[in-house]
């Protein structure tokens, strides 16, 4: 399959991109970080052999931005996600006033269930769409929201 | 669905600002190499204009009729190169000049043209018919022989109905032998309104 413009990928996929990424590293990072997983997808857009599946493609970029901003602001390291960068601990900012630590708590979880989390809830996908978004079964899209909903209650009710 | 499954449903909803997102993703691009092809749209007397440059110069101007734009733009994606992006403002040049031709005031086009899109003959035709000069008309015959092929004058005649830069390269300067128009990629209403605009015909 031949690749489209790259300007075709930036039309279909921002806005949800954005409300992603909004979930997952914050409204105040979500514009910054986007702007990086575009210029590192555009940069490595003609080596592609295929354009099959580039949501998946767009969505990896994009959590390995939003780690590599946690740890440009953290020095802690943690484990490995996918053999990506290591994650680290975001600096944390709550999103609105009333935010009563759900937030701080949702970024605190380990990054595919923060992502299955806010696929499933911010951006209301079922779990087929939550799968083909993080290049993984229908299944383990399920299990990481059920995993990241049980830890977060926990550390809700703490 | 839970409270706690609620709450994070009313998550963040943020505004995208695309039209910052566009300028910055283009002058980010632009500023690190990674802009090949920007493209923009512009009207003109005989229709929307899609222009496309490269860092090398102009590369497609296309007659932007019933919603060409997306296969315009996917053969750029294959021929030139998939790093694409909106980006008029990268077209300013260009479509100022064109304004300026329209309008009368400009004869001759300075900007320049990358010429990916054409190789061989067609090349070698496309640049003799660049030559041809505002206000003046010459032959497919013609053409032909000045790149290098006079009797090849069919094959110009495809040569110029696929040129990827009209107007800029004046494909509609380019006659039959006995007077008549000939053909052209945007229909000879234009053809004949073009050459009407520079004098060369009544």
């Amino acid at each position: 399959m031949r690749l489209p413009p790259f300007q075709a990928l930036v039309d279909a996929h921002a806005a949800e991109l954005h409300r992603f990424l909004a979930g997952f590293v914050g409204p105040h990072d979500a514009e910054d970080c986007m702007q990086e997983t575009f210029i590192a997808a555009l940069r490595a857009y003609p080596r592609l052999v295929h354009g099959e599946n580039l949501r998946a493609w767009l969505y990896t970029i994009a959590r390995r931005k939003a780690t590599d901003l946690a740890r440009a602001r953290s020095r802690r390291p943690s484990e490995p996600m996918d053999g990506l960068a290591p994650d680290a601990e975001p600096r944390i900012e709550p999103i609105e006033a009333a935010d009563d630590g759900l937030w701080v708590a949702v970024r605190r979880l380990p990054p595919k269930q923060r992502a299955a989390l806010v696929h499933r809830f911010v951006l209301d996908l079922d779990y087929r769409a939550i799968g083909e978004r993080m290049a993984t079964s229908e299944e383990a899209a399920r299990q990481n929201v059920s995993a990241g909903l049980r830890r977060l209650r926990k550390e809700m009710d703490r | 669905m839970s409270e706690l499954e609620r709450r994070l449903a009313g998550g963040p909803v943020p505004a995208l600002d695309g039209q910052r997102l566009a300028d910055d993703l283009s002058r980010r691009a632009t500023a690190e190499g990674l802009l090949d092809v920007a493209y923009g749209t512009m009207d003109s007397p005989l229709g929307e204009l899609l222009v496309a440059v490269t860092p090398r110069g102009l590369v497609r101007l296309a007659y932007d009729d019933e919603a060409v734009e997306d296969e315009v733009l996917a053969e750029l994606a294959e021929r030139v190169s998939p790093r694409m992006l909106r980006a008029p403002e990268r077209t300013d040049a260009v479509r100022r000049e064109l304004d300026d031709y329209f309008a009368g005031r400009r004869r001759d086009f300075v900007t320049p043209v990358d010429w990916s899109l054409v190789s061989g003959f067609a090349a070698n035709v496309l640049r003799a018919t660049a030559r041809v000069p505002f206000g003046s008309v010459t032959t497919y015959r013609d053409v032909a022989d000045a790149a290098g092929s006079p009797r090849a004058y069919r094959a110009a005649g495809n040569a110029l109905g696929s040129n990827p830069i009209p107007i800029v390269v004046p494909c509609h300067r380019v006659l039959h032998a006995g007077g008549g128009l000939g053909g052209y990629t945007g229909g000879l209403d234009r053809k004949r309104r073009l050459l009407r605009l520079e004098g060369a015909i009544g």
